[in-house]
């Protein structure tokens, strides 16, 4: 029997193991959201906007290691889409998008919203198709998942003119798929990794750099192998957080630009850098021509273009993350020496580690007047046992998350990174908590990024997901504004938000918990309480308006120095020295 | 350098716009692109003049094998090749010169394809410097108007060299 294009669609996305899909209708697509309704299998979460749409999708892809599917009308439902698909290419995260188009025959017309979404999306996707055959529909749709989740990750774009829905035909879903022009390298070559292993076995100053990659191989537990055998310090990119436990002592936490002072140092002294999944962003790397020095490198990678894109690498190894290092763990292993041995071999290389880490660790003074964000982040981390899902925004908020909430455990750490999209963060927990209805799901945002996408709101309170909602609220855009501190003497160009709207006020009227900390003493009785409650909550947390976020590596810094406090004439400034700043005049004070 | 790079690609519509995307989007020069059906009229060759140093022509090669629809990435560069490309040249002949044009287009063994009273259109095909030279030589007598192809190649037969027996030659020569 013959079916429609909705109806293909729907069995389409069942034999892909699609549970939930990310989406809000129009009139182009309305008889697919037709056929959606009329079965059970498939759960629609309406979005207020089709932006939340799609970062929930790449929260539900990020939480889930699963591809996240999102169902979009033509024209504005397209463009709305944009910023989720070029963060998830940013982010390697495996997303289907399908977005609806005007019928063929109009296509080209400027028809009632028409737009050029495969030509829109072309540079932000991994791979898009216009479907102009009911007949093609299947199999497109089964290329699409196949693209997006293997090889590097990435999204996909499948667009449906509307008349492609409505037709009919066979439906036929194939088993394999082949495509001549795509077929990426999984396992690694032998004789690299041998080459890799005799130098890692002989490195003195080695270091193991780990990012994004890492998670979506689903490759923690070998990269926790290969440390302990190797016995060599692992730091993690932003994205490539949780993939190694941030309490293992051979952590090292975040690296780059607001990486720990010791990891920096340890980066730019070693003699071995292992790349693993990671692409040497400038956020990292800072200065290149002063990036480590002094290492060798060995880069593993799905991804050729990764490698010696920005950095060179004497030993490039393009394979699976997960399967390069469990051939790599099992030819370590099979290499002369001990466990012993290796502990002796490295012990002055991690002492030395150790006492960078002592000399300047992660510091901060909290005092009882007004709280620190990272003061809050760190109550956070021990009242949920480090047990939680966390999401974040983009800024200074998210670098304390990085620095301060020591993931555990792979895909618990939600963020928007290469491309640092503000808004991500709520509308990935929504996703994250939906994925995982019975963990706990944090989003630690700012009061600049959460007003990106308060309209979820609604979307959170309609599903009554128990979601925890931490905003630092500083009153301004914080990392902005650390940047005009250092950079621009401090004139506060439209970093100020001026009216923030009462948050508990404005989540209570979706019917949402609300909650205030407005003095230091409140932040912990705040996020208990917060903790405890049964469905979903904000917790509204005033913090220190001009608290810099530190380590820093100046943009355009060489690794090595970092700043590691405000500078005296910035702590003069703050003291109400020369320095002309806004809030002496009244301005740029929280609202009481 | 200059990099003569084929890339066969899967004769599908938006194809070209990734390609020729992948080259504005990351700001790689392309100085000529052509682009026609194979032999196999599922796929199309698309041959890509540009410059860069190696790891930027590095890049070029990874980032177009990337593209789902790209079957293979060929550097001719680093082979053996012959590139030719057609231009027709428009020129302006006043009576004087009209001996003049025929003759610059025979000692290039160049064509002339059409005629009126006061134009000469010329057709050259050759390699760059070829077609080039035409052109400077036809210059002073005014071209009117001058359209080119962008260069096509193909790489010369390769020495076979699986063969144990034609190694040792290969390493003496």
């Amino acid at each position: 029997m013959k079916k429609t294009g909705a109806e293909i669609f729907v069995e389409a996305l069942r034999h892909e193991g699609v549970k939930t899909v990310f989406g809000l209708p129009g009139g182009v697509v309305l008889k697919i959201f037709d056929v959606l309704c009329q079965q059970k299998d498939i759960e629609l979460v309406l979005t207020r906007h089709e932006q939340g749409a799609a970062h929930m999708a790449e929260g539900y892809a990020k939480a889930t290691g699963k591809v996240g599917v999102v169902l979009v009308t033509s024209g504005p439902g397209m463009t709305n889409i944009v910023t989720g698909l070029a963060d998830a290419y940013m982010d390697s995260v495996p997303l289907v998008a399908f977005t609806g188009q005007v019928s063929t025959n109009l296509i080209g017309n400027d028809a009632f919203q028409e737009a050029d979404n495969v030509g829109i999306s072309r540079p932000c996707t991994k791979h898009n198709v216009l479907v102009k055959d009911v007949n093609d529909l299947a199999r497109t749709i089964k290329e699409a998942f196949y693209i997006a989740a293997t090889g590097r990750p990435g999204p996909v774009l499948v667009d449906i003119p509307k008349d492609v829905s409505t037709d009919k035909a066979e439906f036929k879903y194939p088993d394999k798929i082949s495509l001549r022009g795509y077929n990426p390298t999984v396992t690694g070559n032998k004789h690299q990794i041998k080459q890799a292993a005799e130098e890692i076995m002989s490195a003195k100053k080695p270091m193991i750099y780990v990012g994004g990659g890492a998670l979506f191989s689903d490759a923690a537990d070998e990269i926790l192998d290969f440390a302990e055998i190797t016995q060599i310090p692992v730091t993690m990119t932003l994205m490539g957080l949780g993939s190694f436990p941030g309490n293992h002592p051979l952590s090292l936490g975040m690296l780059g630009m607001h990486g720990g002072y010791w990891t920096n140092m340890a980066m730019h002294y070693s003699d071995l850098l292992v790349a693993v999944g990671a692409r040497f962003d400038d956020r990292v790397t800072g200065k290149l021509s002063e990036f480590c020095p002094e290492a060798r490198v060995i880069h593993i990678d799905i991804d050729p273009t990764s490698i010696k894109k920005t950095f060179h690498a004497h030993i490039p190894i393009v394979g699976d993350v997960k399967t390069v290092l469990r051939q790599l763990n099992v030819m370590l292993r099979s290499m002369d020496g001990n466990p012993a041995e290796m502990r002796a071999l490295r012990s002055p290389w991690l002492k030395q580690v150790d006492e960078w880490r002592k000399a300047h660790p992660l510091t901060y003074k909290q005092d009882d007047k007004i709280t620190k964000p990272q003061f809050v982040i760190e109550k956070l981390y021990e009242l949920t046992k480090h047990e939680a899902i966390v999401a974040t925004d983009v800024g200074q908020h998210q670098m304390w998350a990085a620095q301060y909430f020591k993931g555990t455990k792979p895909r618990t750490w939600l963020t928007s990174g290469g491309l640092g999209t503000m808004g991500f963060g709520f509308p990935a927990v929504i996703s994250a908590q939906k994925a995982f209805p019975d963990k706990l799901v944090v989003c630690i945002t700012s009061e600049g990024s959460f007003q990106m996408h308060l309209q979820e709101l609604a979307t959170a309170a309609d599903h009554n997901l128990p979601i925890k909602i931490v905003v630092l609220n500083n009153g301004y855009h914080g990392m902005v504004r650390q940047w005009q501190d250092l950079f621009y003497e401090g004139r506060y160009s439209a970093s100020y938000l001026g009216k923030i709207p009462d948050f508990v006020k404005l989540v209570e009227a979706y019917g949402i918990r609300g909650l205030r900390a407005a003095k230091p003493s409140e932040v912990e009785p705040v996020l208990k309480e917060g903790l405890k409650h049964k469905g979903p909550v904000l917790m509204d947390i005033e913090t220190d308006p001009f608290e810099n976020c530190y380590p820093m590596i100046p943009a355009g810094g060489a690794q090595h120095e970092m700043m590691l406090e405000d500078p005296p004439e910035l702590t003069n400034a703050k003291k109400g020295g020369t320095q002309k700043r806004k809030v002496d005049e009244g301005e740029g004070v929280l609202p009481a | 350098m200059e990099h003569i790079i084929s890339v066969l690609v899967e004769n599908k519509f938006g194809v070209l716009a990734r390609v020729a995307g992948l080259f504005s989007a990351r700001g790689y020069n392309i100085e000529s692109l052509s682009v026609a059906p194979t032999l196999d009229p599922t796929t199309s060759m698309i041959t890509i003049v540009t410059v860069g140093d190696d790891r930027i022509i590095e890049q070029i090669m990874k980032q177009l094998n990337k593209v789902v629809e790209v079957l293979k990435v060929v550097d001719l560069t680093e082979t053996h090749f012959l590139d030719r490309e057609t231009a027709l040249i428009k020129v302006h002949t006043k009576p004087e010169h009209r001996d003049e044009a025929i003759r610059i287009a025979d000692i290039f063994r160049a064509k002339i394809v059409d005629s009126s009273p006061t134009t000469y259109t010329i057709e050259i095909t050759g390699d760059v410097d070829k077609v080039e030279a035409l052109i400077n030589l036809l210059r002073p007598l005014g071209i009117k108007e001058l359209i080119r192809t962008g260069r096509i190649a193909i790489a010369r037969e390769a020495i076979r060299t699986d063969s144990p027996r034609r190694e040792p030659a290969l390493l003496k020569t």
